[in-house]
């Protein structure tokens, strides 16, 4: 949805300003304007940083954006290999989404239905799991892609983020399961359809924004993920984003213009979701919060 | 400890509603082959690791020459050193004060942001940006912005403040937590506040009508009627923010790396230094299952004193 649409909608005719301003509306505002600048000038900081050279970066005014902008940070950036460490991120993000979302929603289709000790105990075993912090579990899991061969490849990395996303997506997913009226399930199977042609033709159309909603989420962790390419690669041209951010740093620790441009780059797909549909990421950040209600 | 409250620990905050819309009565082989990829990549990354992690803390292992059986060795080397009990210490020093600031803060800007206004809309905007970039690069930007010499708030207290000596708020052992601690709250608070938002947007705006109606002044209302019907909300972002700093380890790890000295050491840098930076696996898979059996315990805690298995029945009978 446009925003500025939004925001005409909400637009009040205008009427004559009220000559007695409350003294709480005084606080409340200057509060929100405090608060204001704490959360959103270190993001304002750090955009304006990566378009500044690396004199005006140091002499020039903190308040405002630069004088003459470059592009330079950022052609610094692309050049020390970001492209190639963007392309990573968005292979592992991608494959290990469709992963987790297929394997989710399959096992949540048979869970949900299936009325046996055995599914329940499967979807407790879950639950229990969401307690296990991935940091808990890197000692073992390094020792196996390492002996698998798969270490310092990406799929060492996608192999392992697939399993630490299922639990909380075949939670969330199973949730939304279980409100899908049974009368459609039984119209169906009245009619003789099968179990796969059930899952593929009435819930994977019924559940499309539920799977949006837990694929955006689980993207975002695996985009952010530091943990996994920190332990389990090694070279340069295997490192997903953060990491590189981080090595980057290491290489060029006095060009902050250059270490900011490579701060905005690595969140470039949330900046851009967020600035063409802000409800719907937000929405789909706080997914796992959708089920508790 | 029985199998429902630990489900009902670690479901938290999801809860399962008990629908009867079951098709199947049985498993067939067909539904069967439906689970088979799911429970494969689970056993095998996260079932299994739990129970290797467990054998590895018997074996002296370095991850080059073979394991070889210690027996309980391991154990005890971190159990009679004090540095375990340091980190643990610090864990649960982030954990309080996160709570602390979190809470209080995430509650009022939901409550502010509640309000469907032009103004707050706008504000909105720009209060959840900090949620756009992952903990590692945060760390990374904050370094920079805390940075004595060059730094923005370097910048803002010597040109704003006219302050001469800017504090090292990294390279200080008695602030370094509490400047992690604000960093971390400066990520987190957005999220805590978009729950803390859809919660009070979801209490009935007949019960604000009716207090109106008896002239009840702002503080009764946040404490008689906001608090009490959040009271979902309010456990649910606790608990997230209790059992969260549990793991922080990107951030810490990219701004402080532990430091100085062992400052800000905290259970999940002690073991990532223990088994990835001096090769002790053996040693590293104690500290790991330290980590996971404190997390236990403190769920279990929380739902003590939260009582929320009782809540979540309540909850069901409506």
């Amino acid at each position: 949805m446009n925003p500025s649409i939004a925001t005409d909608r909400t637009h009040q005719p205008s009427r004559l300003p009220k000559l007695k301003l409350k003294l709480s509306t005084v606080i409340v505002a200057i509060l929100a304007i405090v608060w204001l600048l704490f959360s959103f000038y270190p993001i304002f900081y750090i955009m304006f940083s990566s378009f500044h050279d690396q004199k005006g970066f140091l002499i020039g005014n903190i308040w405002l954006p630069p004088a003459d902008p470059t592009i330079k940070n950022y052609v610094d950036v692309i050049n020390a290999g970001f492209v190639r460490f963007f392309l990573n991120s968005a292979f592992v993000s991608v494959i290990s989404v469709l992963c987790i979302v297929t394997f989710s929603l399959m096992a949540s289709f048979v869970l949900v239905n299936v009325k046996t000790a055995t599914s329940r105990s499967i979807l407790n075993l879950f639950l229990v799991a969401l307690a296990i912090p991935i940091q808990a579990l890197i000692i073992p899991i390094y020792t196996m892609v390492y002996r698998a061969n798969l270490y310092d490849n990406l799929w060492g990395i996608i192999l392992p983020s697939i399993a630490f996303g299922l639990p909380l997506t075949i939670l969330i997913l199973v949730n939304f399961l279980r409100d899908i009226p049974s009368s459609l399930y039984e119209a169906m199977i009245i009619d003789g359809v099968g179990e796969y042609s059930l899952l593929y033709h009435l819930v994977i159309p019924l559940s499309i924004p539920a799977l949006f909603a837990v694929g955006i989420y689980q993207f975002i962790q695996v985009w952010n993920n530091f943990l996994f390419p920190l332990v389990l690669t090694q070279s340069e041209n295997k490192r997903l984003l953060p990491l590189a951010v981080f090595a980057f740093v290491g290489e060029h620790s006095v060009n902050v213009p250059g270490i900011m441009a490579a701060v905005v780059l690595s969140a470039l797909p949330l900046i851009l979701g967020y600035i063409f549909s802000r409800k719907y990421l937000l929405a789909a950040m706080s997914a796992a919060m959708a089920v508790s209600k | 400890m029985n199998w429902n409250d630990i489900v009902h620990v670690i479901g938290f905050p999801l809860k399962i509603r008990m629908v009867e819309t079951l098709l199947f009565r049985r498993l067939n082989l067909k539904l069967f082959l439906l689970l088979i990829p799911a429970l494969l990549f689970f056993f095998v990354f996260v079932i299994f690791p739990v129970f290797k992690a467990l054998h590895t803390s018997f074996f002296e292992d370095d991850g080059i020459n073979p394991p070889s059986w210690v027996g309980l060795s391991n154990w005890e080397t971190v159990l009679r050193s004090r540095d375990i009990y340091h980190s643990l210490w610090l864990t649960v020093e982030v954990m309080i004060l996160c709570w602390v600031v979190q809470t209080p803060l995430s509650l009022l800007l939901g409550l502010f942001l509640s309000k469907e206004r032009r103004s707050t809309n706008i504000l909105s905007v720009f209060y959840f940006t900090p949620l756009l970039f992952s903990a590692a690069v945060v760390g990374i930007a904050w370094g920079y912005i805390l940075n004595p010499n060059f730094g923005l708030l370097a910048a803002i207290l010597t040109k704003v403040f006219g302050v001469s000596t800017v504090p090292d708020l990294l390279g200080n052992p008695r602030v370094v937590i509490f400047t992690l601690v604000a960093v971390i709250s400066w990520q987190f608070i957005p999220f805590h506040t978009l729950l803390y938002q859809s919660g009070a947007r979801s209490i009935p705006a007949a019960l604000y009508e009716a207090a109106e109606l008896d002239g009840v002044n702002a503080w009764t209302r946040l404490w008689h009627i906001t608090i009490p019907q959040m009271k979902n909300t309010i456990i649910t972002s606790s608990v997230l923010i209790l059992t969260g700093s549990l793991t922080y380890f990107d951030l810490i790890f990219v701004l402080t790396n532990g430091g100085p000295g062992d400052a800000s050491n905290v259970i999940a840098l002690e073991m990532y230094k223990t088994a990835f930076q001096q090769y002790q696996f053996g040693l590293g898979s104690v500290v790991a299952i330290i980590m996971t059996i404190f997390g236990l315990l403190l769920s279990l805690v929380l739902v003590k004193v939260t009582g929320f298995s009782r809540m979540e029945s309540q909850m069901e009978g409506v």
